[in-house]
């Protein structure tokens, strides 16, 4: 696989503030990345450094191989960073021209994108006119015009209303199954555990994690059992290897497993031993479990 | 280049107040310089008409012309402060960057505006002048006519450089206002100097180092015309006598300071994390 973005060793200091500290990590073509990570870890300004928009203070970045200029890369790179910033006077097709002689295509996609972000039918209105949400969408379809090899979006449904949140989602989704690298910033986990295949976690400018979303995930999940005899099935679990951690929460145990195990299983081998369960639920780690698991160990 | 040009120039004209300014800093010298040429009765009291001062005989006609019209310059020196102000406060700036437009070509995208309004003016200024002398000068030999045509070359000059001054200000301080600020600032920083060198070292002395200054060396292009003309009027006067014509140094120390200003301002966005 083609690697689209490599970055090594990336710092950059504002001050005392290290706000990346040696970050290294590639972006492969067709992959969904997802960079994770509190309010002030980073993404932002490594965003801004591949960008063009912040610089660096030691360290490399290189796009598509390292054979063409950052500028000339952006041209064949989609990217929305934080708020969409457009002319507020020009329409939306009037923008979308803008973008297009900047980036050196012709204007023959202006529509087909426009129409992609559901803004075809306001296209001659004034972008000060418009909400935030379409404001988002018409940074999307911009983002878009070059039909980019990576589409990079950094928190692309900040401050919108649900809707606007699904709408962006849905818009994200098909992108991704058309086969367009997408590299998502985002500190929303459920967000990012919906699209991404990949994460990089960062906390404070340091990465604590990258590679898959479904290794970072690997745990066999956990159970929670509720039975009337709680001793004699708090006996039977730690006496059994395939649990590990046990936690109790309000009467309800919560288990987690060393190896696979089905609730089906479980259930029967209870009721031979005598044990009657009340409630078993046999659930999965989230990412903001993990993740929350992940920022807090370090 | 050209795109770069069509760029800064989609930007400037669908915007309606920096269209209305450019606007008026073409039409305002223009008619101002139709009004005087023409003959103004005042009530059959008595009749005004500047042609016959001489003012528009071949070659003052150049200077004067010139000299005007580069009054108005500040119409467009708000629309070069603005085209900037807008892109950091709209922080389109920042989304040229990311749309993949170099650092590098942002600043020239500037520079090649102001590069070809400049040409306009001075091409309007041209034709304008050459009309207007044509139609009352006393001396029509074609010699004549194209004699200190040299004064276009410093209009067009100053032009360049003092919207390179406003494009330089306008990066540094962000905001279109404050670089307007800025700018009267700098010219009384400049006369402060002045007065400062003129108090230690003695007033011609003095006068030699502010001609380096960057609102002076550009003053210094097209000085006022109006000790010229009473000179035409009173020849024996000749104390009267100074060097008004435009001096290559001139245009070489102000070409300088175009030169130094579009680096500095390429300098400021190179450094600056947006």
């Amino acid at each position: 696989m083609a690697g689209i973005l490599t970055i090594h060793n990336l710092t950059k200091k504002f001050g005392a503030l290290t706000a990346v500290n040696n970050l290294s990590f590639t972006i492969k073509k067709g992959n969904v990345y997802g960079i994770l990570g509190p309010n002030g870890s980073g993404k932002s300004t490594t965003l801004g450094i591949v960008l063009n928009v912040v610089n660096k203070t030691s360290g490399d970045f290189s796009w598509f191989g390292g054979d063409i200029s950052t500028h000339d890369a952006l041209k064949k790179v989609g990217a929305i960073i934080e708020r969409p910033n457009f002319y507020p006077y020009m329409t939306a097709e009037q923008n979308l021209k803008l973008v297009c002689k900047i980036k050196g295509i012709d204007f023959s996609k202006i529509e087909e994108k426009l129409d992609v972000v559901g803004l075809l039918d306001r296209k001659n209105s004034k972008f000060q006119t418009f909400s935030l949400g379409m404001k988002q969408r018409l940074a999307i379809a911009s983002a878009l015009l070059n039909d980019p090899e990576i589409l990079i979006l950094d928190e692309p449904t900040n401050g919108l209303d649900p809707q606007g949140i699904h709408q962006i989602r849905e818009i994200i989704k098909q992108i991704a199954q058309n086969g367009t690298t997408i590299l998502l910033a985002s500190h929303l986990l459920d967000e990012v555990e919906k699209v991404c295949t990949h994460v990089v976690v960062l906390r404070k400018g340091v990465k604590l994690y990258s590679g898959r979303v479904d290794e970072m995930i690997a745990s066999h999940g956990f159970f929670e059992l509720k039975a009337e005899n709680v001793t004699a099935l708090k006996t039977f679990l730690e006496t059994n290897d395939t649990f590990g951690t046990i936690t109790e929460d309000h009467g309800v145990l919560k288990v987690l497993l060393n190896e696979p195990l089905e609730a089906l299983e479980l259930n029967k081998i209870l009721f031979e031993k005598g044990i009657v369960l009340s409630h078993l639920v046999k659930r999965k780690q989230s990412l903001e479990e993990q993740f929350l698991q992940l920022t807090d160990n370090q | 280049m050209l795109r770069l040009l069509n760029l800064e120039l989609q930007k400037l004209l669908l915007n309606r107040a920096s269209k209305v300014l450019i606007f008026i800093s073409f039409i305002l010298p223009f008619t101002v310089l139709i009004l005087s040429s023409i003959k103004i009765n005042f009530f059959g009291l008595f009749t005004l008409e500047l042609g016959e001062l001489g003012i528009f005989n071949f070659p003052i006609i150049w200077h004067i012309t010139t000299f005007f019209a580069s009054q108005f310059k500040f119409f467009f020196a708000i629309v070069v402060v603005s085209m900037i102000g807008n892109e950091y406060s709209n922080k389109t700036i920042k989304q040229n960057l990311i749309d993949g437009l170099s650092k590098k070509e942002f600043i020239l995208s500037k520079f090649y505006t102001i590069v070809f309004f400049s040409l306009i003016a001075t091409l309007l200024i041209g034709i304008a002048t050459l009309c207007i002398g044509l139609y009352y000068s006393s001396y029509t030999e074609l010699s004549i006519i194209f004699r200190e045509t040299n004064f276009l070359l410093a209009y067009f000059v100053k032009l360049v450089g003092f919207f390179s001054l406003c494009l330089c200000l306008a990066m540094l301080v962000k905001r279109s206002a404050f670089a307007l600020g800025a700018l009267f600032v700098l010219y009384i920083v400049e006369w402060i100097i002045f007065g400062v060198m003129a108090w230690q070292t003695g007033t011609e002395t003095a006068e030699k180092i502010q001609g380096f200054f960057p609102l002076k060396s550009m003053y210094n292009l097209i000085k006022q015309p109006f000790q010229r003309v009473m000179i035409t009027k009173f020849p024996d006067k000749t104390e009267m006598m100074y060097d008004y014509a435009v001096h290559s140094s001139d245009i070489i120390i102000v070409l300088v300071w175009t030169a130094i200003f579009v680096f500095l301002s390429h300098k400021l966005l190179m450094k600056r994390d947006l």
